[in-house]
C-alpha cells in the first residue's frame, strides 16, 4: 500500500448544496500533495472529512490502507486556514494542552516542545500570552503544535498566510524537512508558486468535483502545447523570420538590430523538434531553444476556464 | 488523562484564572455583606435617635398609657399652660408636644387632643399615638353598651382556625408559604446558576469561535466532547465561586456583625414596635412550635437529593442551549434574539412558582409547571418541601416530571450538539431559526 490516504467517491451535501461530488483521490506516501481549487470549491470540506470533523454522506476514506477511524486522529496533523489560539492562555501551557489532546503524554510533549522552541529560538516565549505575540509569532506556535505529535499525515491549509517572506521560507524548509523524515503532506493553497516549488502531485477541485489529478510533471507534459522560445544570432533576421512564418505559426517576435539577435515564440506541429533545430542551427548561432512548460498557475486557470465553459 | 478531563481542566483553569472572575469571586461577598451591614447600620442609627415627646395632660383620662419604649420617651408636663408647654418643648428640642385638654368626657377629650411639632411627625409615631386613643375609645364605647372591662379583654381573644391534614397531623396557616419559600430558594439558586454560568459557557464558545482556535481543537476531539467539557468545567468553576461566596460571605457577615455590634434583629425593628404597643397579643407559642415542627418535618434529605437531580438536569439542558447559541453566532450582540426564549421559561417558573405554588401547591398551574420540563427544576423544588406521597407531591407527578426532564435533556443535548457542531465552523452571518433547523440535518 503506497498511499497514505485514499478517498473513494466521497460525496457531501449541505442541505441542497453539494459540497463534494464523488471525489476520489489517492495521496501517495511520503510526498507533498497539492490540493488546489478556487474558493468554495470544496477543498475545506474534503479536508474536514479527512480530519473527521464532518462525515461524508456517501463514499469512504482509507487511511494507510484501513478505513478512517477516530483513532487515526492522533496520526494526522492539521493546520486549518481559519486558525488561532486561546488569546489569554500562555504559550507553553497552550502548546502542552493541544499536544495532550493529540494523545501525547505531558512529559513527552514538554520534551518535544523544547526541541521545537530551541529550533525556532523562541524559548523565552513560553510564559507569554498569545495576545502579547505578533501574528507571525503566533503562527509559528501554531505550526509547532500542528507537527508536534509527529503525525504520518500533515494537512496544511494555506500555511504561509500570515508569514513574512523570511519566516515563510523557514516554514517551507520545515515542511520539506518533515517530508524527508517520512511524513506525507497535503498542501492546500491558492499560491501557485509554492505549489510549483513543493508539490509532486496535485489534484484540482472545482465546483465540488475533482477535475484533474496526477503527478505535477505528468500534468505539465499533458498541458504543454509545443510552443518554443527561440533566440538566434543571424545577419538576416527579417529574411529568416519571413521564411519561418511561411512554414510555422510565429506567436510573437522581436528583433534586436544591435546584437543581430532574433527572439521569437513559435508554435511547432506535433512532430519531432529535431528537424527545425538543425534547420535553425544552419541559419545562425542558436543560443536559445526552450519549450515553454505551462506553469501550475496556467494549468489551474486553463482547466477551470475550460470546465466553466462546459456548463 | 482522557481528553474530556483535559478539556474540563483547561476550561476550569481558564475560568478561575480569569481576572474578572477572580475579582467577582472575592468582591461580591464583600459588596453584599457591605450592603447588608450598611443597611443594618443605617437602620440602627435611624432608630437610635430617641424621640422625646412632651405630654401635657390636663384631662383625667390617660395616666399611664404612654410608656417610654426603645425609640420614644415621654416627658410629662404638669401645671403649665399650653403656650408654656409649647415654648418649653421647642426650647428643649423635643420632637413634639401631645396636648390632651380637660373636657367633660372622653369623646370630647379625644376630639380636642392635638399633637404639635416643628416638622411633620412620622406616620409610625402618629399611628402609635392614635392607637392609644382608638383603644381607649373602643373600650369606653363598649362600656357604654354594657360591656365590662373584663368582658372586653376576653372578647378579642386570638382566634385561628385549626388546620389539619387528613392524617390528623396538625397544621398551621402559612406553612405552605414557608415550605414553598424554602423550595423556592433552591429553585432560585438553580435559576441564578443557569443564567450566570450558562452565559459563561456561551461566551466561552464565542471566544473559541472568534479566536479561530475551534477548528484546531475539533481536529483532535469530538465537538460533543468539547461542548461537554466546557459545560462541566465552567460549572465546576461556578460551584467553586458559589462555595467561596457562601463561606466568605458567611464569615464576613459574622465578623462584621460582631465588630459593629449590630444584631440582625435590628433589621426587624418594625415588629417590636407593634408588639410593644399591644402587649396583650398572645405570644404564638403553640403556632411557633408547629412551625418549627413543620420545618423539621420538611424532608430535607429528599429535598437535597432532588435538588441535585433537578439542578444537574436543568443546568445541563440550559447550558447546552447556551453553548448552541454561542456556536450559532459570531459575537455576543447577536445572542439577544436567542437568549430571550431561554430566559422566559426560567422567569415564568420563578414567578408562576412564587404566585401559584405559594397559594396552592397542588393547584393545576403548580402541577403543570412542575411537570413541564423547562420549568420543572424550579417549580417542582418549590413543591417538594411538602414531601412526596401523602399530603405532598403525588409520586406519579414526581416520576413523570423527572422522566420528562431526562427525555428533554437527551433531546435538547442532541439538538444542541448538532447546532454546536455545525455552528462552530460557520462564520460571518447571523443565523435565523430556519437556518438552525436546517443545520440539524447536516
Amino acid at each position: 500500500m503506497n498511499n497514505i490516504l485514499v478517498t473513494k467517491e466521497v460525496t457531501k451535501h449541505f442541505g441542497k448544496h453539494i459540497a463534494l461530488n464523488k471525489v476520489s483521490l489517492e495521496i501517495p506516501k511520503n510526498s507533498i500533495y497539492g490540493l488546489l481549487g478556487p474558493n468554495g470549491a470544496g477543498k475545506t470540506t474534503l479536508i474536514r472529512i479527512i480530519n473527521q470533523i464532518t462525515y461524508p454522506d456517501s463514499g469512504s476514506v482509507f487511511f494507510d490502507g484501513k478505513e478512517l477511524m477516530p483513532e487515526h486522529i492522533a496520526q494526522i496533523g492539521y493546520l486549518p486556514e481559519e486558525r488561532g489560539l486561546y488569546k489569554s492562555m500562555k504559550v507553553g501551557e497552550q502548546a502542552l494542552y493541544l499536544a495532550q489532546l493529540k494523545g501525547l503524554s505531558k512529559a513527552e510533549a514538554k520534551k518535544r516542545l523544547k526541541y521545537w522552541f530551541d529550533r525556532f529560538e523562541i524559548g523565552d516565549w513560553w510564559n507569554k500570552k498569545i495576545q502579547e505575540l505578533s501574528k507571525g509569532m503566533a503562527q509559528k506556535i501554531q505550526f509547532i503544535v500542528t507537527v508536534l505529535h509527529e503525525p504520518k499525515l500533515l494537512i496544511f491549509d494555506e500555511p504561509f498566510s500570515g508569514f513574512d517572506p523570511i519566516n515563510a521560507n523557514i516554514i517551507k524548509e520545515e515542511i520539506l524537512n518533515l517530508k524527508e523524515k517520512g511524513a506525507s503532506i497535503i498542501f492546500s493553497t491558492h499560491r501557485m508558486e509554492s505549489v510549483e516549488e513543493l508539490c509532486e502531485h496535485i489534484a484540482l477541485i472545482h465546483e465540488s468535483e475533482k477535475i484533474l489529478d496526477g503527478k505535477l510533471s505528468d500534468i505539465k507534459k499533458a498541458y504543454k502545447n509545443n510552443i518554443f522560445n527561440v533566440g538566434i544570432n543571424t545577419v538576416s533576421e527579417e529574411a529568416l523570420l519571413g521564411e519561418l512564418s511561411q512554414k510555422f505559426q510565429i506567436i510573437s517576435s522581436e528583433i534586436n538590430k544591435n546584437d543581430q539577435q532574433l527572439n521569437f515564440k513559435i508554435q511547432l506541429p506535433e512532430t519531432d523538434s529535431g528537424e527545425i533545430l538543425t534547420y535553425l542551427a544552419s541559419k545562425g548561432n542558436l543560443n536559445n531553444f526552450v519549450e515553454t512548460i505551462p506553469s501550475a498557475n496556467e494549468i489551474f486557470i486553463r482547466t477551470i476556464q475550460s470546465n466553466g465553459v462546459d456548463e | 488523562m482522557s481528553k474530556l478531563s483535559l478539556i474540563i481542566k483547561r476550561e476550569y483553569l481558564a475560568k478561575v484564572r480569569n481576572k474578572s472572575f477572580v475579582v467577582m469571586t472575592f468582591l461580591s461577598p464583600i459588596l453584599m455583606v457591605g450592603m447588608v451591614v450598611l443597611i443594618a447600620y443605617l437602620t440602627k442609627v435611624n432608630d437610635s435617635e430617641k424621640r422625646v415627646i412632651a405630654l401635657l395632660n390636663e384631662s383625667d383620662y390617660f395616666s399611664n398609657e404612654f410608656l417610654t419604649t426603645e425609640g420614644t420617651a415621654f416627658v410629662h408636663y404638669n401645671n403649665i399652660t399650653l403656650e408654656e408647654a409649647k415654648d418649653s418643648t421647642m426650647h428643649m428640642g423635643y420632637s413634639g408636644l401631645l396636648y390632651i385638654p380637660n373636657e367633660t368626657d372622653l369623646e370630647k377629650v379625644t376630639a380636642h387632643t392635638f399633637f404639635y411639632s416643628k416638622d411633620s411627625p412620622s406616620t409610625t409615631l402618629v399611628d402609635r399615638l392614635e392607637l392609644v386613643f382608638q383603644e381607649r375609645l373602643r373600650q369606653r364605647r363598649l362600656q357604654n353598651l354594657g360591656v365590662t372591662a373584663k368582658e372586653y379583654a376576653d372578647m378579642d381573644a386570638a382566634f385561628e382556625i385549626n388546620i389539619a391534614a387528613f392524617n390528623g397531623k396538625e397544621n398551621v396557616k402559612g406553612v405552605n408559604e414557608i415550605k414553598a419559600f424554602i423550595g423556592g430558594a433552591f429553585g432560585y439558586l438553580i435559576m441564578m446558576f443557569i443564567i450566570i454560568y450558562g452565559g459563561f459557557v456561551m461566551r466561552s464558545v464565542i471566544e473559541e469561535k472568534t479566536s479561530r482556535i475551534i477548528e484546531v481543537i475539533i481536529s483532535s476531539v469530538k465537538p460533543f466532547q468539547l461542548m461537554l467539557g466546557k459545560i462541566i468545567g465552567t460549572s465546576l468553576a461556578g460551584i467553586t465561586q458559589f462555595v467561596i461566596w457562601v463561606i466568605s460571605g458567611g464569615l464576613l457577615m459574622l465578623i462584621a456583625f460582631s465588630v459593629l455590634d449590630i444584631e440582625l434583629s435590628a433589621l426587624s425593628n418594625g415588629a417590636d414596635l407593634v408588639a410593644s404597643i399591644n402587649p396583650e397579643v398572645p405570644t404564638p407559642d403553640h403556632s411557633m412550635q408547629i412551625y418549627a415542627q413543620e420545618i423539621l418535618d420538611i424532608p430535607w434529605l429528599l429535598l437535597i437529593v432532588f435538588f441535585l437531580i433537578y439542578f444537574m438536569l436543568g443546568y445541563l439542558i440550559y447550558s447546552s442551549i447556551y453553548a448552541a447559541i454561542g456556536a450559532a453566532v459570531d459575537n455576543e450582540t447577536d445572542t439577544q434574539q436567542f437568549i430571550f426564549p431561554i430566559i422566559m421559561p426560567l422567569m415564568l417558573a420563578i414567578y408562576v412558582g412564587f404566585f401559584s405554588v405559594f397559594s396552592n401547591p397542588h393547584g393545576p398551574i403548580a402541577v403543570g409547571f412542575s411537570i413541564f420540563p423547562l420549568t420543572s427544576p424550579i417549580v417542582m423544588l418549590m413543591r417538594l418541601p411538602g414531601g412526596v406521597g401523602d399530603g405532598g407531591v403525588p409520586l406519579w407527578q414526581l416520576i413523570t416530571s423527572i422522566v420528562l426532564l431526562i427525555v428533554t435533556f437527551i433531546g435538547i443535548v442532541w439538538i444542541a450538539a448538532k447546532i454546536y457542531r455545525v455552528g462552530i465552523l460557520m462564520y460571518g452571518k447571523k443565523p435565523t431559526y430556519k437556518e438552525l433547523y436546517k443545520w440539524l440535518k447536516y
